[in-house]
């Protein structure tokens, strides 16, 4: 098992065509993802390395039976294109882009109240379960199959930890980027009560940072009603308030978001922060052995 | 992005919002002049700088007589302010607001935000105007009223009717119209104008029952400048500290800090958790930079530069964790940027990921002094050793 991703996954590339989809595409064919179809609008009859492409997200669901997109759509039309996978019937969607105005993110989230389908991002790198399938950005290379879930607001960062786990040994069950944007379509909650269900994975690892109250909601959330153990970092302890950290979301203002709330939140619901991210492989593999 | 206070009053009087009476001038030759276009005695003085926390530092003053009203001009034109929001050099005023004095009977705080958990923008309302509204809502949450607006629906008026009438005192029909009108407004100001806060403390009810935004604050989603030109012209970059202005011309994610440790790294997360290495190894970062994830060789040297235009930078630390950007091609990017940028601090190169031993291959064959970590741990302890 896994969690919302695995083998039998069929995948559409929204925005195919352009330079980072075209590219990303490529390698998530190469990493083995069952990749079906792409998605232009205008370019529908082209093909992409023998895969077709359609003007809309329907016509790849109804021709080609895809159930997730992975979305490239530059930051103005980005919004349009999660809604249209939405109401084509894709049970998961991956928004890469960055740079959503947030009322746009709004609108989003209301319409995707009530609907069967997951959203993850956007500003985010993807989600990979190893050995699997990867829809995403992730270099696939540094993961391995295994029984650690990772849960993350980050790209980079996401990369250097699952890079020490697979060197101290531990392989992934699935690890998502949630995205670094203020909304995002998942919360750490919503794939904890998933990984909390899935056999292969036998404990995880959440990854926060500055900005809104996400992780402390997952503390509580953890210490009520999540029997693996979990292991956390949060980025962004020295961070100045009322800046912007890269990332629309990591930002501290009225009081709230700052690291040190979410660091004792956790705590407080007994779960092991780490604070050297130098570490965290070794930490990880004692947690989970 | 931010607006200046006189900035966002042009925007609430488009919307309705009624501001007091004001002119904005650039030179204090100009203070007579503009004095007599408004009423008073008194009129306020309001130096016009993003940041907040002017009224404690100076930079607003009440007077009484022309004469006074050239002191107050004159003590804030091209001085430097230094709040609790600007760090410890302050920003230079380069403009001033001259207002109309207005009778206050009551200060109310008003503002709107989106509200991340609940995903929809929120109005908040409070009878403690005037006041540190984060103190407020930290000693007394019971005076802080808050109503969401449903995107569904937008704002509706039972939602300014569920604000204005949790008031106690109730004020006057007419006062109740007026916050009632001002929430409409700044309501459809932050859905049209794609704003991310706006902010008014106080809002004023006068004796003679009008309600008047005396300040304004808002900013701007810098995601959705790309469809609100009209806002775009209005940014200040004089506000901007120079080497973060020169970072955004190049796509770079710089921003200032206090302490003399450079960093360069490839992704936000990343950026943000070193520089948090930096400080547990005993020293503080000078900078966050994130180079992004797919960094060239020139935004590599451009931010190379930025880093070393700050004179306090004693030492500087590369981070950069390969993925889809391989460490070949990074470290041929450091050995171009070092050889055309004469670097005088000790360099410590962490690489890692896709092609990492091309990569360290290339740093130790460069003719150029690198320190070689050779994870994140040993970064840090050299980084420590550095300073110490």
């Amino acid at each position: 098992m896994s969690i919302l991703l695995d083998g039998e996954s069929r995948i559409v590339v929204q925005g195919i065509t352009g330079r980072e989809g075209a590219f990303h595409a490529r390698q998530m064919i190469a990493y083995g993802t069952k990749v079906v179809a792409g998605v232009t609008p205008g370019k529908g009859g082209q093909e992409f390395e023998g895969l077709p492409v359609f003007n809309t997200v329907g016509m790849a669901v109804s021709e080609k039976r895809a159930d997730v997109s992975c979305i490239f759509v530059p930051p103005p039309f980005a919004a349009d294109a999660i809604m249209e996978a939405a109401s084509a019937g894709i049970k998961l969607i991956v928004c890469i882009t960055e740079g959503i105005p947030v009322l746009d993110m709004v609108r989003v989230m209301a319409f995707l109240k009530g609907l069967d389908t997951v959203l993850i991002g956007p500003n985010c790198p993807g989600i990979i379960s190893p050995g699997k399938a990867k829809v995403g950005i992730m270099p696939g290379n540094i993961h391995r199959e295994g029984g650690t879930g990772v849960i993350s607001r980050s790209g980079t960062l996401t990369y250097e930890v699952v890079d020490q786990l697979t060197r101290a040994g531990l392989g992934q069950s699935t690890c998502i980027g949630i995205g670094g944007d203020p909304i995002v379509g998942s919360s750490f909650i919503d794939l904890l009560t998933r990984f909390k269900e899935d056999p292969q994975t036998k404990g995880v690892i959440l990854i926060g940072e500055i900005g809104g109250t996400a992780e402390e909601e997952a503390a509580e959330y953890i210490k009520a009603d999540f029997p693996k153990p979990v292991i956390a970092f949060i980025a962004g302890q020295s961070a100045p308030p009322g800046r912007r950290m890269g990332h629309a979301g990591a930002i501290i203002s009225g009081g709230q978001g700052k690291a040190q709330n979410k660091i004792d939140a956790l705590k407080k619901a007994g779960i092991a922060v780490q604070l050297n991210l130098g570490t965290i492989g070794k930490a990880a593999l004692e947690v989970m052995k | 992005m931010k607006l200046h206070e006189y900035q966002a009053k042009d925007v609430f009087r488009k919307y309705g919002i009624p501001v007091p009476n004001g002119q904005l001038i650039s030179s204090s030759d100009q203070t007579s002049r503009a004095s007599q276009a408004i009423q008073g005695p008194p009129w306020v003085i309001k130096a016009q700088i993003h940041a907040g926390g002017r009224g404690k530092a100076g930079g607003v003053k009440l007077v009484h007589n022309p004469y006074e009203a050239v002191t107050a001009v004159e003590s804030m034109l091209g001085k430097k302010i230094v709040t609790r929001q600007t760090g410890a050099e302050g920003v230079t005023v380069n403009q001033v607001l001259i207002e109309e004095g207005l009778d206050i009977e009551r200060e109310l705080y008003l503002s709107m935000v989106v509200d991340r958990a609940a995903m929809m923008p929120s109005m908040i309302f409070s009878q403690a105007g005037g006041m540190d509204i984060e103190e407020v809502a930290a000693r007394t949450p019971q005076r802080i009223f808050k109503e969401r607006v449903d995107p569904a629906s937008g704002w509706m008026p039972y939602n300014g009717r569920n604000l204005v009438y949790r008031l106690d005192p109730l004020p006057s029909p007419n006062a109740v119209k007026g916050l009632l009108s001002v929430m409409d407004g700044v309501c459809r100001l932050f859905s049209a104008l794609d704003c991310s806060l706006v902010e008014i403390n106080p809002l004023i009810i006068t004796r003679d029952g009008r309600v008047v935004a005396l300040d304004a604050k808002m900013t701007i989603d810098d995601n959705a400048l790309f469809r609100q030109k009209d806002m775009l012209v209005l940014d200040d970059p004089r506000e901007k500290d120079p080497l973060e202005q020169m970072a955004e011309k190049y796509n770079l994610n710089y921003i200032r800090l206090d302490g003399n440790i450079g960093a360069m790294v490839n992704g936000a997360g990343l950026a943000m958790a070193t520089m948090d290495v930096i400080k547990m190894a005993g020293a503080e970062p000078a900078n966050f930079l994130d180079v992004g994830g797919g960094a060239n060789e020139e935004m590599i040297t451009k931010g190379f530069e930025i880093i070393l235009k700050d004179r306090r930078v004693k030492a500087i630390l590369i981070n950069i964790f390969g993925g889809i950007l391989r460490c070949d091609v990074l470290a041929r990017g450091v050995v171009a940027a070092a050889a055309k940028t004469s670097i005088r601090v000790p360099l410590i190169v962490r690489l890692e990921g896709t092609n990492v031993d091309e990569g360290r291959e290339i740093l130790r064959n460069s003719d150029l002094k690198f320190l070689v970590a050779k994870d994140l741990s040993e970064a840090a302890d050299i980084v420590a050793g550095q300073v110490s």
